[in-house]
């Protein structure tokens, strides 16, 4: 068991962990925090993806070790007060999800993208996003909710 | 309270009810579901194809600190049926046992053996390491054809035969009678390669027991949750009114979910074993073995034509893949297409034959469009290579033989009655949209130069059967259930609305769509109506959500609870106004009298006074609840036109979508916005089918594309922009005029994007190329050409 102090959505957590643990895990398993899902074992599809450090990672490819002394921010810490972020705000009014299952991980997977990229392209929305994948909307509404966020003009 | 309505909802695109605690993280999948004494289960599976177990020993595994039980197939078989197939197609057909866990043999690479029981799911799963199986390796199964062939290995060796069925039908004239007189006679292959569904939440059973009262709830990522209570209160034995069923947010599910698993029926029995409540959980790799498949048909087609273009028959035999064990709809399946290979076409005869076969793979059923996406992709892909044979343009071809507007309602060949549609107003929409001219001039010109990228431009005009299903129809079909649908609407006492549909979304809407309907039919505020679904004890009956049937089935039955419900206000509403019933007028949620527009109540105000009871007229039950059950008199026949204009890079194999132009017509609209979105969904299925997606094994029958890492799920860097448009053509079988959009996405886009890729490549003498047209596929193609 190794000791670790992680401050996840604005509060700090002191917990003991096998090392093995996985930081998706710890998150949905140890302190409840089920926002963020799981899809696959194989890190590919983004699901869980959440801000380590103010990075975008998926959680289920980083040890919880690994986030000792660290910010973590899922998807369950973005509103403030009720008041949604921009990209949830647009993830709504474009219609960008339909089961939901892949949204946390495509706001969070975005928010890395816009810091970087204020202003994409369509398609560099798409190259950004390209680690996480949606069965449902066919991504076209998910590229229009982040150029929508971006205050881009979206395409009808 | 509001008595001014907005405007009519039902046509207005609404942004999602659903939406709030989804993006916010408050979401509610059966994965979270945390109750005190929470056990973990990890399933031991076989990692061979087929084998007998000589010996499945778990006694090491017990042995592990943090394990509390142990179970091989034996140990749960006391006391469980056979997982439940539903549809026996024919009389005939073989039906093998299908454990939920194996006890004497497995029969694909997936099938369970044994399951563990632990405190924690990490520990539960390393322990599945230390459970000892001596297996007796038997002879895959893997070739339909082979496995058909005298003295073949046997899946099922107490059967004696892998055929499942043979199921006939034929209708019109005989197909050789129109061969006869048919100037040309095409005879094709098309293989559809298996596909896994991937819906992005993995499955996950949680159950917890009520011991003293031998109740249980089994909270599971289902479509279905009616029909999986049913079905598992018989296999299990539990009875029927102490099991409850909640699906809670279900991510996704494409068919997938509409199963009874061996897991739901594994996680009662260890829960009933243990007094203690469990929880499975998949992975995606176990999602990708033990998950149903879709697809998994060899297709041979014949079509006989006039010189002119005129379409004769059609003949079609298939075979179809089971897999291992037949699922709850397997075998009916590709029936669920049967009808549907015609397509929008006219023609004397049609003939066709299915043969279910059993192989040592995962099980198969329903995928996005179960059966209709098959269909449609012969009829679309044969019709292009008779355009090709017959020297006509592809959409001229279609043109001559399409049913007419003027010619709805029309008895297709197959026997089915299509109520209206207009595959001209459709088709030409789709070609402005698309520039058709301007592309093939463009094409041409490539070719001429000898460009070393190719330019193809495919088409698909379809139609689809939405509506699942009329239950006579169902009856005639061999399908066990009905294909009715419930809805109940409350007025609560403060006017607010309550709707309880049988439905049980994954995604698609409902809770906003069926409140847009609620509002119109009472005339009171969208953001008053509630949607309640997915539990059997809140919503106590219902068929489901599957095969694009809630709006057209439960959306209808929504509509009428909801007159039903002003029907009765509106005898209160006479009563408390002193009025005939006759002098009333119902505008906006308001009851007033005609001539005298003060003398008004609004049937919130109604909802108030019967909830109080204090007046009501004589011999009225308090309260205006209505419920109301439909069963479909017929199914409806959505349609649509979808073009595809793709690059081939001949000297890679490499095709990239250049343009992708759809117009379907769904009949009205609920909510323009989701109807988009579901386009877009099926369109990337489809696309993903066309061009991506296929479940490999190797010659030993293991899973070869076994993880998200070797299948390819598109990415958003896979796929194009879509312009998608509409026509509206009403259904006339329902009140809304509503015809259903799920699969249609699906169903028309793989038949576009396989005819562009061919189209592409015929000047260099490629015929075909087998789906998905990797740039493996392309390039080996385009060599045999050359060859
Ligand atoms: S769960 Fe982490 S990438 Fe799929
Ligand atoms: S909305 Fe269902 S997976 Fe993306």
């Amino acid at each position: 068991m190794t000791h670790i102090s992680v401050n996840v959505d604005g509060t700090t957590y002191e917990d003991e962990v096998e090392p093995r643990l996985l930081l998706i895990h710890y998150l949905r398993d140890r302190l409840g925090l089920t926002g963020t899902p799981i899809g696959c074992d194989t890190s590919n599809c983004g699901a869980c993806t959440v801000e380590l450090d103010g990075e975008s990672v998926k959680s289920c490819s980083v040890l919880a070790v690994q986030a000792d002394g660290s910010e973590v921010t899922t998807v369950q810490g973005l509103a403030q007060d009720g008041e949604w972020t921009g990209l949830q705000k647009a993830f709504h009014e474009q219609h960008g999800l339909q089961c939901g299952y892949c949204t946390p991980g495509m706001i969070m997977a975005a928010r890395d993208l816009l810091r970087e990229n204020p202003h994409p392209s369509s398609d560099d929305v798409r190259q950004a996003l390209e680690g996480n994948l949606c069965r449902c909307t066919g991504y076209q509404n998910i590229v229009r909710a982040v150029l929508a966020a971006s205050g881009q003009e979206v395409p009808a | 309270m509001t008595d001014q309505m907005a405007g009519p909802e039902v046509g207005r695109s609404r942004a999602r009810k659903e939406d709030a605690h989804l993006i916010t993280g408050q979401t509610n999948w059966t994965d979270n579901i945390q109750v005190s004494g929470l056990l973990h289960l990890a399933i031991l599976r076989s990692p061979m194809a087929h084998a007998r177990l000589d010996r499945v020993d778990v006694s090491a595994a017990l042995d592990r600190p943090g394990v509390i039980a142990a179970f091989t197939g034996r140990d749960l078989a006391d006391g469980m049926g056979s997982m439940p197939c539903v549809w026996p197609v024919t009389e005939d057909i073989v039906m093998p046992d299908h454990p939920a866990v194996a006890v004497d043999e497995v029969r694909y690479a997936g099938d369970p053996i044994a399951v563990v029981v632990a405190r924690d799911r990490y520990t539960a799963a390393d322990a599945l390491e230390a459970i000892e199986v001596d297996y007796t390796p038997l002879p895959p199964v893997l070739d339909l054809e082979d496995a058909l062939a005298e003295g073949a290995p046997l899946v099922h060796s107490d059967k004696g035969t892998n055929r499942c069925y043979v199921w006939p039908l034929a209708t019109g004239e005989s197909f050789d009678a129109v061969r006869e007189r048919a100037d040309l006679v095409l005879k094709r292959r098309y293989i559809q390669q298996r596909l896994i569904p991937n819906a992005m939440e993995p499955r996950a059973v949680v159950v917890t027991p009520l011991a003293a009262s031998g109740e249980y709830t089994l909270y599971s990522s289902t479509q279905v949750p009616h029909i999986a209570r049913v079905l598992l209160a018989m296999v299990t034995g539990i009875p029927e009114q102490k099991l409850r069923v909640i699906a809670p947010d279900v991510g996704g599910g494409f068919g997938s979910k509409l199963q009874v698993y061996g897991e739901e029926a594994l996680a009662l029995a260890v829960a009933r074993k243990l007094g203690r409540p469990v929880k499975w959980t998949e992975s995606r790799s176990e999602n990708y073995q033990a998950t149903h498949h879709g697809r998994g048909q060899i297709q041979d087609i014949e079509i006989a034509a006039t010189r002119d273009g005129k379409l004769l028959g059609l003949k079609v035999d298939l075979l179809a893949d089971m897999g291992a064990y037949l699922m709850i709809i397997t075998p009916g399946t590709p029936l669920l297409g049967a009808f549907m290979y015609p397509g929008i076409y006219k023609m004397d005869a049609y003939d066709f034959t299915c043969t279910g076969v059993f192989t040592t793979r995962t099980p198969t059923d329903a995928y996005r469009g179960a059966g209709r996406p098959e269909a449609t992709f012969a009829i679309e892909r044969i019709m292009d290579d008779l355009a090709v044979e017959l020297g006509l343009d592809p959409i001229e071809l279609r043109r001559r033989n399409w049913i007419r507007h003027e010619e709805f309602p029309y008895t297709s060949v197959a026997g089915l009655t299509y109520d209206s549609g207009n595959y001209e107003a459709a088709t030409e929409k789709a070609l402005a949209l698309f520039g058709y001219d301007k592309l093939r001039a463009e094409q041409a010109d490539r070719n001429e130069r000898g460009d070393t990228v190719r330019l193809g431009i495919g088409v698909s005009t379809y139609t689809e059967m939405c509506g699942l299903a009329p239950s006579r129809v169902l009856r005639d079909l061999r399908y066990a259930a009905g294909g009715w649908e419930a809805a109940t609407i409350r007025m609560l006492p403060t006017g607010k609305v309550e709707v309880v549909t049988g439905t049980s979304p994954h995604g698609q809407g409902h809770a906003t769509c069926w409140s847009q309907i609620a509002a119109d039919a009472l005339g009171v505020p969208f953001e008053d109506v509630e949607v309640v679904h997915g539990d059997t004890r809140a919503v106590p009956q219902g068929m489901d959500t599957y095969g694009s049937r809630s709006l057209v089935v439960g959306g209808i039955a929504v509509h009428h609870a909801a007159e039903k419900v002003v029907a009765k206000a509106r005898k209160v509403a006479a009563h408390l106004l002193e009025a005939s019933e006759n002098d009333l007028e119902f505008t906006n949620g308001v009851f007033s009298v005609k001539g005298s527009p003060e003398a008004r109540k609004t049937i919130q105000e109604v909802a108030f006074e019967t909830f109080s009871s204090h007046d009501l007229p004589d011999g009225m039950e308090p309260t205006i609840n209505a419920e109301h059950l439909v069963d479909p008199e017929n199914f409806s026949y959505p349609h649509g036109t979808h073009l595809c204009a793709v690059e081939v890079d001949t000297e890679t194999g490499q095709t990239r979508i250049r343009s992708y132009v759809c117009v379907d017509d769904v009949g009205k609209v609920v909510n323009p916005m989701i109807v988009e979105g579901q386009v877009h969904g099926g369109l990337a299925q489809g696309i993903a089918q066309a061009l991506y997606e296929e479940a490999v094994y190797d010659d030993e029958g293991n899973l070869l594309s076994g993880t998200m890492a070797d299948y390819l799920v598109p990415s958003a860097a896979d796929l194009p922009d879509f312009v998608t448009d509409r026509t509206e053509t009403p259904s006339t079988l329902n009140p809304l005029g509503v015809k259903g959009v799920g699969e249609a996405g699906t169903i028309a886009s793989t038949p576009a994007v396989v005819n562009a890729v061919v189209d592409a490549l015929r000047p260099l003498g490629v015929a075909d190329v087998r789906m998905p047209c990797t740039p493996q596929r392309v390039w080996e193609a385009i060599e045999e050409a050359a060859r």
